[in-house]
């Protein structure tokens, strides 16, 4: 073993003409559509015009259903392979919530904002068991978020794409759109697609380029909102749910408290039923439709909600 | 079994679909790990072994590309087990490797802290990856610490042609000073896509077994060893004092930086100019090229993700370091915190941020897939209000929202031996339960239930069998009869080895059998001392993607009662139609795989075939 060595630490010296910074591109979407493939797209193209690319993600929980985003950096120089907030030229949403989630990514003023309207509306958002509850979905319209991103494309891309008959192809859409803002040729875009996409799909992919391309030429209609998105009118009234339970009917079968869907039932030290969580209980009679002795009535009825105070209000959720 | 004595022969499908054989000068677009795999095979390596964990996972997955006459690639039931194999090839003269995630170093400590006296006779690379910012893990751990403690060095390699230079580099390091090397990797090397310039497979000459005092760790033979070691941690830092593999890049003597791996890449990006000291390997540290640096500038800051372990070697040779007060020890580094950092070091004005949209940002966790057969399970174990003890798997996200069916989830294989120690500790009303899915039950589960058998502890255990590990992505197991490669091999069966270790009571189910499930565990809760539930059913994503016939829901039969909405399923989801206040609910039909589950809880019986609702 010998230490004995002739190399020498590499010594550079920084450079003292400034470089132009990399373009950044933020492509987002929903584990499951095609973040990463679209990236890949890109990095071929930079990497075919000769420019230096990184391009990160992170995707453990992508086949979960969960948030997926990928950086793709390209120019002279790029050393980080991540985009600051706020420096993305382009964020490039397959899914409109998740669009918008990294809208704050974008170059304040001068960013591009592309994003399908189609919407994936997560488990997550359908929790609130309130009465009159709305999705946790975003909530914003597409005409609130084109007027305040001076660049901003909202295409219906999957509607588009199922109309050329395969909803897969609305990555591609997004993609032809996303080359009218770039500086790449167009014949690269074609090159690279066919490098990528099924050659099966070929024909289809580049129908669906076009369409994307030809689409920025059309005036920027804002799409009508669907109703999810409508702000709910403020509630009124608020209900009160009461169990009437029949102690000498309740044969401890536990039907009812293993199907309560909010677990709010349980049944007491003499096994009869007993409503535990009256906050969680939201009406929905499951109990008195399953109970085999009828030993249970659901009573649901309004009061004003100005006569409850706020705090009792706020116990409503579930 | 029969299966135990076929012959195993590398099928031809298996060789054509995955070998990667062009050698070539153009750059070719590699993440990190696929670089470190190929660095492993560029550097002659005949022997591989890993056992899958985010973001470690493609490494191996990548070696299994290259053509099998090459190298043996292989699962290991776990890190420890990878490591002995891989050492074992090692002794045996030739080239190794083995693979892991931060956590699993844990597992494989054991082995690696004696090897690191015995040293190699082939050459030993360890890859370990850090996770900051905890992406997929249950820690930060910072494995340069792991490095210092096991005397071993660790590179760190800054994008992914440093993956593949480094890894080569490694085995030559390995042989030289007789040493394993790990290879210090992070979630954003290992995801990172950049081109890399791939070179050709060297020969390594097959050294075959060298018997040696030492290849025998006992008192006597590592009281010897333990100085040799401690001298060659002298020889390596002079080492890479000298090495042209460290970077000094001269710029503004005012300030200088010293780095290592990835952060090196957020310091060029960030501030431009200022001198830096870019170090490939982090332990053993390199001190006479640092102290050189140090006296060169007025002012030193170290920039490193986690741990100061850069900046507190700087400190204990009497320098003035700053670095901590201005970088967090936890998290995840990227441009935005280094610009922090180096504004609140007085370098760089603080970054502007503006809002574009004011907005409330939709939550949108992981979830468990629709038809994921974990779900019925912990529907099954909310029902029967049972203490659970949980574990490492795609189903600790049943820990979540809406099914919050978990009480406890600390490392792969402790769900049982937790579960031992509740009841034990003789105070739980409610039944014990540890799940555990098939790929962690073999990992570290099977010791665990051998402890409770013999402890008579009073415990159920509930096997989630989906045939796969399917949180990192699908890999076979030693339970599905598949190796690495896609070759036919044996298959463990579970309810024999659950019998085989004493377990009385053991029951097999199918997983989308919500009332036989149920049935199953409540009897196994009642049955006094181990039992074991089995539930089976394929995942829904790995090895293939299973698609039945969706189910929609009848409107106008839906009570708006949200009892599905309590599977998470996301198939599932509120129609704009509602029913008293409440949505009723709808089925994504692409999304839902016809599991039944909504089918079997529905209590107005409205969830039916979408097609023969199409056809009313």
């Amino acid at each position: 073993m010998s230490s004995a060595t002739t190399a020498k630490p590499k010594k550079t010296v920084q450079k003292q003409t400034a470089v132009k910074g990399p373009t950044n591109v933020l492509i987002v979407g929903v584990g499951g559509q095609g973040v990463i493939m679209v990236s890949k797209i890109l990095a071929r193209l930079s990497q075919l015009q000769g420019l230096q690319v990184k391009q990160s993600e992170v995707h453990g929980m992508a086949k979960r259903g969960g948030s997926v985003f990928s950086h793709i950096r390209f120019g002279e120089e790029v050393w980080s392979p991540t985009i600051p907030m706020g420096e993305a030229d382009v964020v490039l949403g397959l899914e409109w919530a998740e669009g918008l989630r990294w809208l704050r990514y974008l170059k304040p003023g001068v960013g591009t904002f592309i994003s399908d309207t189609k919407r994936i509306v997560p488990p997550f958002s359908c929790r609130d068991r309130r009465h009159d509850a709305r999705h946790g979905y975003a909530h914003h319209t597409i005409a609130e978020i084109v007027a305040q991103v001076p660049s901003a494309y909202a295409p219906d891309a999957t509607g588009m794409a199922t109309e050329l008959g395969n909803e897969r192809v609305a990555n591609t859409i997004l993609l032809g759109l996303l080359s009218t803002v770039m500086d790449f040729p167009v014949e690269s875009w074609r090159e690279v697609l066919a490098e990528f996409v099924p050659p099966k799909t070929l024909d289809t992919n580049l129908k669906a380029f076009e369409a994307g391309r030809a689409w920025t030429k059309q005036d920027h209609k804002p799409l009508v909102d669907d109703a999810a998105t409508q702000a709910a009118p403020e509630p009124l009234l608020k209900r009160e749910v009461k169990l009437e339970i029949t102690e000498s009917w309740c044969k401890s079968c536990d039907i009812c408290v293993k199907m309560c869907p909010e677990r709010c039932l349980a049944l007491n030290d003499h096994q009869i039923v007993e409503l535990v969580k009256p906050e969680a209980c939201t009406g929905c009679r499951v109990c008195e439709w399953l109970c085999p002795d009828f030993a249970i009535a659901v009573h649901v009825s309004t009061v004003p909600i100005n006569t409850i105070s706020a705090e009792a209000a706020g116990e409503v959720q579930a | 079994m029969a299966e135990a004595s076929q012959k195993i022969a590398p099928s031809k499908e298996a060789l054509d679909l995955n070998v990667i054989t062009q050698t070539g000068e153009e750059a070719r677009p590699m993440t990190g790990h696929e670089a470190i795999a190929r660095g492993v095979w560029e550097a002659g390596c005949r022997v591989a072994a890993a056992y899958p964990g985010t973001p470690s996972t493609e490494i191996l997955e990548n070696l299994a590309k290259y053509p099998i006459e090459d190298l043996h690639a292989q699962w290991s039931t776990n890190e420890k087990v990878a490591l002995d194999v891989a050492y074992g090839a090692s002794y045996g003269g030739v080239r190794a490797f083995c693979a892991m995630k931060h956590v699993g170093l844990n597992v494989a400590a054991d082995a690696l802290l004696t090897e690191a006296y015995i040293g190699v006779n082939g050459g030993l690379v360890i890859a370990v990856c850090d996770d900051p910012g905890i992406h997929s893990s249950q820690n930060e751990q910072d494995t340069r610490m792991f490095g210092k403690l096991a005397n071993v060095p660790v590179l760190e390699p800054s994008d992914a042609q440093e993956a593949l230079e480094y890894t080569r580099w490694a085995y030559e390091l390995s042989e030289k000073f007789d040493t394993p090397i790990i290879v210090r990797s992070t979630t954003r090397i290992a995801h990172t896509r950049s081109p890399v310039v791939v070179g050709k497979r060297q020969e390594i000459e097959d050294k075959g077994f060298v018997e040696r005092p030492e290849n025998i760790a006992l008192p006597t033979t590592a009281r010897l060893r333990h100085p040799v070691v401690i001298e060659r941690e002298h020889l390596m830092e002079e080492y890479f004092s000298k090495s042209d593999k460290t970077q000094w890049i001269e710029g503004n003597t005012d300030v200088g930086i010293v780095t290592a791996g990835m952060s090196y890449s957020y310091v060029r990006e960030v501030l431009p100019g200022v001198s830096i000291l870019k170090l490939p390997a982090t332990f053993p540290f390199p001190r006479d090229i640092v102290r050189k640096f140090c006296e060169s500038v007025k002012r030193v800051i170290v920039v490193e993700e986690l741990e100061p372990v850069l900046e507190t070697a700087i400190a204990a040779m009497g320098f003035t370091v700053e670095g901590k007060e201005f970088f967090p020890r936890a998290g995840e580094l990227s441009p935005e915190v280094v610009h922090e950092g180096f504004a609140q070091a007085g370098l760089l004005k603080p970054r502007k941020t503006v809002d574009i949209v004011e907005f409330d940002q939709l939550v949108r966790p992981p979830v468990l897939c629709s038809g994921c057969p974990h779900t019925g399970g912990y529907m099954a174990l909310r029902a029967l209000n049972a203490r659970v003890a949980g574990d490492i798997g795609c189903y600790t996200l049943a820990a979540m929202q809406p099914l919050q069916a978990m009480d406890t989830c600390v490392s792969m294989g402790s769900s049982i031996g937790t579960a031992v120690g509740l009841a034990k500790a003789g105070n739980e009303t409610r039944p014990i339960v540890a799940t555990i899915g098939d790929s962690t039950f073999l990992h570290g589960g099977i010791t665990g239930l051998i402890d409770a058998v013999y402890n008579d502890a009073d415990i159920t255990v509930l096997l989630l069998n989906n045939s796969t590990t399917a949180m990192t992505g699908g890999q076979e197991h030693p339970g599905t009869g598949k190796t690495l490669r896609g070759l036919d091999t044996h298959k463990v069966n579970y309810a024999d080895v659950c019998r085989a270790v004493g377990v009385q009571s053991v029951k097999e189910v199918d997983s989308y059998d919500l009332g036989v499930l149920y049935q199953a565990i409540r009897e196994a809760t009642e049955y006094k001392g181990v039992s074991v539930v089995i539930a089976n059913r394929p995942c829904v994503l790995d090895p293939v993607k299973i698609k039945g016939p969706a189910f929609q829901i009848r409107a106008a039969g839906c009570t708006a009662c949200q009892s599905c909405m309590n599977l998470g399923c996301p198939a599932l989801s509120w129609s704009d139609e509602m029913l008293d206040g409440h949505h009723k609910i709808k089925i994504d039909e692409t999304s839902c795989i016809g599991c039944t589950l909504c089918v079997q809880i529905c209590p107005s019986d409205c969830i039916r075939p979408a097609a023969e609702l199409a056809s009313a």
